[in-house]
């Protein structure tokens, strides 16, 4: 027990005294798992209101694919994007590996699937006959998307949710192709399980509770938004 | 016949597939402009079907559709631009109504301030202006269905493409939402084609009516026409002419049927040949003694029923079997029941006379 307690204090102790590095670190955690949410978003958006709407041959097989994504172990995409970007392999030249760039590819291959899924499911509860008055009205083709998003915008926030969920708490794909190398590609959860490997429970626990405060406040943010009662 | 620059959607040779089976083939419909043309038809027989496809939704497996002589679907969004469509389900979006009503406007690009005033105009113009701040998820059926109407005009379309718009709401908001609607059409005149299964509101608001069975076109004309002149006998069964008799005709003017003789002043067909008589219920007048008219028929009274503000009987003389219908006073007055007798009178000018082909 007492390890735990000292642990929540030297947490307070270093949220207190503004510990350069943990805001370092909480900082980079952010931009690089907002970076692959928001191209999660932009890409997987899109893609999911293409797979709501439209009957192509091999739907059925990208959807199962979508689906297996969502559930896809970190650690495989982290092999993946680490055997793309490794030196000698076909996008080695780039020198992206063990670099912020490598880690918001990776969470952002982690988070894609669940932006699809989600946008998927919400697109296709929609009323295709409220969709069809909506070409009817005159819409282009982004005026139908953007109303879409618009009219589905709960469960479009809960796939902001989900995909940025998935990056902010992946660890192995970070480790394997970020290296979690001090100043440069460290992040929260990377930390905490280098700390806790040295035995510094303390600092594993405090970066913990930044991850999880972090975590909630981008959430209780999105979760006002979602809840909004009447958008005019 | 309406010349070439009073057409202002021209259908032709139209298939619309649904599993490689055809659910609506036109040859050629034109449906004129300023004017409203209602699509009538039952359950199945293509209407919506058509309503899709001039909105440009469904895609035709055959066949062109113009607005104004050029393809509609050279530039659809142009085209679905220069049209508006209600349909019988409000299909509101979820926002306010004001925003619901400006968005044709702000998809057509119109500067924020020109929209909240055609919505004000439009909102006030169904008498909903006081809602034009609630949300669309807080409206009645009703309520709904004049937001719906509102942002349809509000657009100032050309076009107007209605699919039974009024079946949705209960019978004291659907009259006076007809009301208003039928009111607001003629101060516009956007081309109109409404959708109805209703004659009532055929005959109230069409100018011009189109009858689909079964995916084909079977009559156009005025609706007063298409109801009391149906085209062949499917049609009649559609248009409610229950009195379709099989007879021949017998001389100038008149023909036997089932052993009863009738008068018509109907366009004839050659002497001796089958013909099918048809007779709408409520041309049937009921009356206890005869008189000097032509086509007078005793019958025995069959069967009774009420119908709404009608009461509908079951005839029978000889062979041949009527249905008429009469308003509660008349029938009232008659002290009519089972088994009695009666005299079912027909004007020979609503005696109408179709080739049997059968």
């Amino acid at each position: 027990m007492d390890l735990i307690w000292d642990g929540i204090r030297e947490a307070a102790r270093l949220w207190w005294s503004g510990d350069a590095e943990i805001i370092e670190i909480t900082l980079r955690t952010l931009a690089i798992s907002a970076a692959a949410t928001a191209l999660a978003l932009v890409v997987g958006i899109p893609l999911g209101a293409v797979l709501a709407l439209r009957r192509f041959l091999g739907r059925g097989l990208i959807v199962a694919a979508v689906n297996t994504g969502m559930g896809m172990p970190p650690v495989v995409v982290g092999l993946l994007v680490a055997l793309i970007l490794w030196r000698t392999g076909p996008l080695g030249d780039l020198n992206l590996i063990y670099t912020p760039t490598a880690m918001v590819i990776a969470q952002l291959l982690l988070s894609l699937p669940l932006v699809i899924g989600f946008s998927l499911a919400s697109i296709q509860s929609v009323n295709p006959r409220l969709i069809g008055q909506m070409w009817a009205m005159g819409a282009n083709r982004w005026q139908v998307l953007w109303l879409l998003i618009r009219e589905t915008r709960l469960g479009l926030l809960a796939a902001v949710m989900a995909g940025f969920g998935a990056a902010i708490s992946e660890v192995g794909a970070s480790m394997q192709v970020g290296g979690n190398l001090a100043g440069e590609t460290r992040v929260l959860t990377t930390a905490t399980v280098l700390e806790t490997g040295r035995g510094n429970f303390e600092v594993a626990i405090a970066l913990s509770l930044v991850l999880v405060v972090l975590a909630f406040i981008v959430n209780l943010f999105l979760t006002a938004v979602q809840q909004r009662r009447f958008v005019t | 016949m309406t010349s070439r620059s009073d057409v202002h959607l021209q259908v032709r040779d139209l298939v619309v597939q649904r599993g490689g089976l055809n659910v609506l083939e036109i040859d050629a419909l034109d449906i004129p402009r300023e004017l409203v043309t209602v699509v009538i038809g039952p359950n199945g027989s293509g209407k919506s079907t058509l309503l899709g496809a001039l909105q440009l939704v469904l895609h035709p497996a055959r066949g062109t559709l113009t607005l104004d002589g050029e393809p509609m679907d050279a530039d659809p969004v142009r085209t679905r631009r220069r049209m508006s469509a209600s349909f019988q389900e409000a299909l509101l979006l979820s926002m306010s109504v004001r925003a619901n009503v400006e968005l044709p406007l702000r998809i057509r690009g119109v500067d924020r301030r020109r929209r909240r005033e055609l919505a004000e105009h439009w909102l006030e113009r169904f008498g909903i202006g006081a809602l034009a701040a609630r949300h669309a998820r807080q409206l009645s059926g009703g309520e709904a269905q004049r937001v719906s109407l509102a942002r349809a005009f509000a657009s100032q379309p050309e076009v107007m493409l209605l699919d039974e718009p009024f079946a949705g709401v209960d019978a004291p908001t659907r009259e006076s939402l007809i009301e208003d609607f039928a009111e607001i059409l003629s101060e516009t005149r956007p081309t109109t084609i409404l959708v109805t299964h209703d004659r009532d509101e055929a005959l109230r608001l069409g100018d011009h009516a189109a009858l689909l069975i079964e995916g084909g076109l079977r009559q156009t004309g005025k609706p007063t026409e298409v109801f009391d002149r149906p085209a062949d006998r499917a049609v009649a069964e559609f248009v409610g002419t229950e009195n379709v008799w099989a007879g021949r005709r017998s001389e100038s003017g008149v023909y036997q049927a089932a052993g009863v003789r009738l008068a018509s002043t109907a366009k004839a067909v050659a002497l001796g040949a089958p013909a099918l008589l048809c007779v709408r219920p409520e041309r049937i007048v009921l009356s206890r003694e005869e008189d000097s008219s032509a086509n007078q028929i005793r019958a025995t009274v069959r069967a009774v029923r009420p119908r709404g503000p009608v009461v509908r009987s079951e005839l029978a003389s000889g062979r041949l079997r009527l249905i008429a219908e009469a308003p509660w006073a008349a029938w009232d007055e008659l002290g009519l029941s089972v088994g009695d007798e009666v005299i079912a009178r027909i004007s020979p000018a609503d005696v109408h006379v179709i080739e049997d082909a059968d």
